[in-house]
């Protein structure tokens, strides 16, 4: 589509007003981050000097590298849990046929419509009883199993022709090699949004570590984040903002390299 | 190459109607057997309970010698080749065409050879390392085939494999198939709704019709002698013209479609029913009069639709309810509107009995030899 320079010009700076509108926030706390303590109070938008006290005082205040350690471990075994389990369970709803499936995959996703937070004081409850306080398990085998993500598989897995299937039946495949030489490769695409989604969702997760960690064994950095601002009676904002450019730069990464990906799977031709 | 037969095979999906039912029929080791049938007469279904993709509801299906009714599909010694080519999109020709080898873990070299060998076979050579998506429809075709040919099984079956291909490929992925057929000697069970495939592929051909054989036989001993009137339609391009007809006893004449009279040779009488019955006339048998042509053979008939297709020349025309159809060697300039005089013998009529729909007469054999080709007696 060729458009006229005019057009062009006004759609580059709607685009350009929209995405500093959105991005104002991360913009601002990025400024912050290398203020001094009575620039923040004078309400400026640019520091006077680049200077990176407050990100050493974040590493001396914190055990961030320890936090940020944790919290990548966690969100990484939940995105690998998400995958398999989700994975597995929307294979049995499409290629797997037995009595009751629809029924079955449809109370599975009505959870969906149970908030999360209802279930928390049961899960944290069991996680109690298991004596799992202050583990990676505790924190992350909760959320292993993910409507959401079965749902999102299974839409995908739907659109495999079934005589991809029937192909790999005459040749011989195996149920779980059907799955991992053909299903899964052919499904990339859904499988990397799908672990976008749950590590970054993982990442930002702050009411079940708070409820899960008491020590800073397995704390994740955005309860260190938190910590932060609550330790003295007058926060220092530079310093808080500091640990959050530490604690979004991952999460921005993810979201690039997935980009990439995602494209790149998006625009894989259909099989006719 | 191997027998496959089947044994009063039937199929139902709710155990009490069966889509399929009655089927008895075995397949010769290095056969080219075509299942044709209208969509949704049960030739896809049938073909799948032979590969195994189907359960077999009832009857036996023996591959070989050995009864193969709840065989894994992978035990059945047989490869397939689907109507959309059923590519694994995520792997390169090469890795398409290896598939099956590599499950049976052959080793690499090995798959490599017999991947070089097929590709060369086929024209494929230069696409090894594309995907699927990089392929036009006819070399992936061609792909789906390979990995049929490499798995090296005595039966292949296909599934419609040449509906998704334009014309002009079609016509030449027919004698390409038929070629590397007779080669390896495969056993080939080949299903498609297209008669001229079936005609012009199939060493034997099965008609099926609502789940039921209509008949199996040569292509050209069915085109002459179909062995009821939904075959006589089915097979031939324009398919045969039917009408509704009667004997009347004391002109001695055939009415047909209470329009036309027809002669009836003194020695055919006593075989033709007493009630009524279906007539059936191929357009090629309904030929221009000539000066040596008896009136009473004469017929004339209202032109409501012309093709001319340069070789010949295809008109219609109304009789009683029926559209009727004649082809005419050559180019004929008739107009739409034109009363044209239309010659018919009744050595060409085949003749169905109208309640049952079996063929009670034949029509002649109008077969040609050539000059030097000695005539069988």
């Amino acid at each position: 589509m060729r458009m006229s320079l005019l057009s062009k010009i006004w759609i580059y700076f709607l685009l350009l007003v929209t995405s500093a509108f959105v991005f104002f926030p991360v913009l601002y706390a990025f400024m912050i981050s290398f203020m001094t303590g009575p620039e923040i109070i004078q309400g400026k938008f640019f520091p006077e000097s680049i200077n990176f006290e407050n990100y050493t005082k974040v590493f001396s205040r914190l055990p961030l590298m320890n936090y940020l350690l944790n919290s990548f471990i966690v969100s990484a075994s939940v995105m690998l849990g998400q995958l398999a389990v989700c994975s597995m369970a929307a294979y049995a709803f499409v290629f797997l046929k037995f009595k009751g499936r629809d029924f079955i995959f449809f109370l599975f996703i009505s959870t969906m419509m149970i908030p999360w937070e209802a279930t928390m004081i049961p899960n944290v409850f069991t996680i109690r009883k298991l004596d799992w306080f202050n583990t990676y398990q505790g924190l992350t085998l909760p959320f292993f199993a993910l409507a959401f993500g079965t749902f999102l598989l299974r839409q995908h897995f739907l659109t495999i022709p079934k005589e991809l299937h029937e192909a790999s039946q005459i040749a011989g495949l195996s149920r779980f090699a059907f799955f991992w030489r053909v299903v899964l490769p052919v499904s990339k695409t859904s499988l990397v949004t799908l672990g976008a989604y749950g590590f970054l969702t993982t990442w930002n997760m702050y009411l079940w570590p708070l409820l899960i960690t008491t020590n800073q064994s397995v704390r994740t950095v955005q309860i260190g984040l938190k910590q932060l601002q609550s330790q003295e009676i007058a926060t220092e904002w530079g310093v808080v903002m500091a640990g959050v450019i530490v604690v979004i730069i991952p999460t921005l990464l993810l979201l690039f390299l997935g980009q990439k990906q995602l494209q790149k799977g998006l625009s894989q031709g259909a099989l006719k | 190459m191997k027998r496959v037969e089947l044994i009063d095979v039937s199929k139902s999906y709710d155990k009490q109607v069966d889509v399929i039912s009655n089927i008895n029929v075995t397949i010769e080791p290095g056969e080219f057997f075509v299942l044709v049938g209208p969509s949704g007469c049960g030739k896809s279904t049938m073909l799948r309970m032979i590969a195994g993709l189907e359960e077999i509801t009832g009857g036996t299906l023996k591959i070989g010698e050995k009864v193969a009714n709840n065989l894994s599909p992978n035990k059945r010694d047989l490869s397939m080749v689907f109507q959309n080519y059923a590519l694994y999109p995520h792997l390169t020709v090469q890795q398409n065409i290896t598939f099956g080898l590599d499950v049976k873990r052959m080793k690499k070299d090995e798959q490599h050879k017999k991947a070089k060998e097929v590709a060369e076979m086929l024209g494929l050579t230069d696409y090894l390392d594309r995907k699927p998506r990089e392929l036009s429809g006819g070399q992936r075709q061609r792909v789906a085939l390979a990995r049929a040919i490499v798995s090296e099984t005595p039966i292949c079956l296909m599934d419609e494999p040449l509906s998704n291909l334009d014309a002009k490929l079609r016509a030449h992925m027919r004698s390409e198939i038929r070629r590397i057929q007779k080669s390896l000697g495969i056993t080939m069970i080949y299903v498609t709704h297209d008669q001229v495939e079936a005609m012009t592929m199939g060493d034997r051909i099965m008609i099926l019709h609502e789940g039921k054989i209509q008949q199996i036989g040569k292509p050209i001993d069915i085109y002459n002698y179909p062995a009821n009137p939904f075959v006589a339609t089915f097979i031939g391009s324009p398919p045969m013209n039917l009408a509704k007809a009667e004997f009347h006893e004391t002109d001695k004449q055939l009415i047909i479609g209470s329009e036309f009279k027809l002669n009836v040779p003194a020695e055919e009488i006593g075989k033709l029913p007493r009630t009524s019955m279906t007539i059936g006339v191929r357009p090629e048998n309904l030929y221009p009069t000539t000066p040596e042509t008896k009136e009473e053979d004469t017929f004339h008939v209202e032109v409501t639709n012309v093709e001319i297709l340069g070789n010949e020349t295809i008109f219609s025309f109304k009789l009683g309810k029926e559209e009727w159809m004649a082809k005419w060697g050559g180019q004929w300039h008739i107009d739409i509107g034109d009363s044209l005089p239309v010659h018919m013998e009744f050595e060409s009529l085949s003749i169905f009995d109208e309640q049952s729909g079996e063929l009670i007469k034949k029509t002649i054999d109008y077969g040609k030899y050539v000059s030097n080709k000695e005539v069988p007696s």
